[in-house]
């Protein structure tokens, strides 16, 4: 079997499985900003809706999924274009670099979302 | 007359591939484009170099992408791939070129023989066949046509970068004929053999594989049967 330590579930059933239960979480969230968003909206609305619980572990399931999501999406970017057959030698150490980046960048959003939402 | 580009190569006497131009005399026929191949190589230049046997679309052997889109050459019609008065004549995407329109076929070979393309049963053989019913054999229908001409895989931008690990839909077409097969009992070995992050998932369902197939097959559509039975195995 192909392996691949980077990938988000290491298994190719698990990730196509996560890429899409993500993206309902993803479209049900949005769809629900979309709709308050063309409704009369002000600061009061708007922080009355985040003052929430619901809304509150809504957003966070959201930044979780687009977490996932993003780096499933990034790994099958990096693995498919960033590699040796495609860059020479330098190829798995490029792949790397934008993994950390990606990674850490993706990290970071998750935890600035929390801070937003939850303090 | 027809405008043909070819695309020559000699590795032994050139340093990097080109381009050359043909005008040939068609007499207005409506010819096959490996009738124009074979043309080129009788009347303009000898050292014309591509593969080809059957010349009905049985063997496989002459996948070629012409005017931009995979196809055999042999029952490829020239009102059919003809764009502007002009036809280009390309080897096969994505795998090394041999000479001229010959390429290597090793990777898509070695992609074939690791799905373990033959029926595996363990049990002793009956005195004549293992019977199917016509339910059980229709379920391989679709599948078991395929002639391994490499239109589909060669065509597929996932086996362009990752040929050397995402199957492909040849190998996947080929993988879900013995996994569909009532008669095969190495269902949970092959699915096990198929449930990494590229032999399987790395198809992203864009279907130039269906686009192209000379047979009419849809390699997509098993690889979405192979996805049901590796989820149906998990959970």
């Amino acid at each position: 079997m192909v392996t691949s330590v980077t990938s988000f579930s290491r298994t190719g059933l698990s990730d196509w499985l996560i890429q899409r239960v993500t993206s309902i979480i993803l479209l049900a969230y949005f769809i629900l900003i979309a709709y308050q968003l063309l409704g009369s909206v002000d600061y009061t609305s708007w922080e009355s809706l985040f003052e929430q619980t619901w809304m509150k572990v809504f957003t966070l399931l959201a930044a979780l999924s687009l977490a996932a999501h993003s780096w499933i999406g990034l790994w099958s970017v990096f693995t498919d274009y960033l590699t040796e057959r495609m860059l020479g030698p330098k190829g798995n150490v490029i792949r790397l670099t934008c993994q950390l980046w990606a990674s850490t960048a993706l990290v970071a959003y998750v935890i600035w979302a929390v801070v937003i939402v939850w303090s | 007359m027809l405008n043909v580009s070819l695309y020559r190569y000699n590795p032994e006497t050139d340093n990097a591939p080109y381009m050359q131009d043909f005008t040939v005399d068609t007499g207005d026929r409506d010819l096959m484009v490996l009738d124009v191949l074979e043309l080129i190589k009788a009347e303009y230049d000898g050292s014309v170099t591509y593969r080809r046997s059957c010349r009905e679309g049985v063997c496989g052997s002459d996948g070629l992408n012409m005017n931009g889109k995979n196809g055999l050459a042999c029952i490829t019609p020239l009102s059919e791939s003809v764009k502007g008065g002009k036809l280009v004549i390309r080897p096969l995407p994505g795998l090394p070129v041999i000479r001229d329109l010959v390429v290597d076929m090793s990777l898509f070979y070695a992609q074939y023989e690791k799905v373990q393309p033959y029926l595996q049963n363990p049990t002793p053989a009956p005195a004549i066949e293992r019977l199917q019913s016509p339910e059980e054999r229709a379920q391989l229908d679709g599948l078991y046509e395929c002639i391994l001409c490499a239109c589909c895989s060669t065509s597929c931008p996932s086996f362009w970068w990752n040929p050397d690990r995402f199957v492909g839909p040849a190998g996947l077409l080929q993988a879900y004929r013995f996994l569909a097969d009532s008669r095969d009992t190495a269902t949970e070995e092959r699915l096990a053999k198929l449930d990494d992050p590229f032999s399987v998932f790395r198809c992203h369902g864009i279907q130039n594989c269906v686009n192209v197939c000379p047979k009419g097959l849809n390699p997509t559509k098993a690889i979405g049967h192979i996805r049901g039975m590796l989820l149906n195995r998990a959970t």
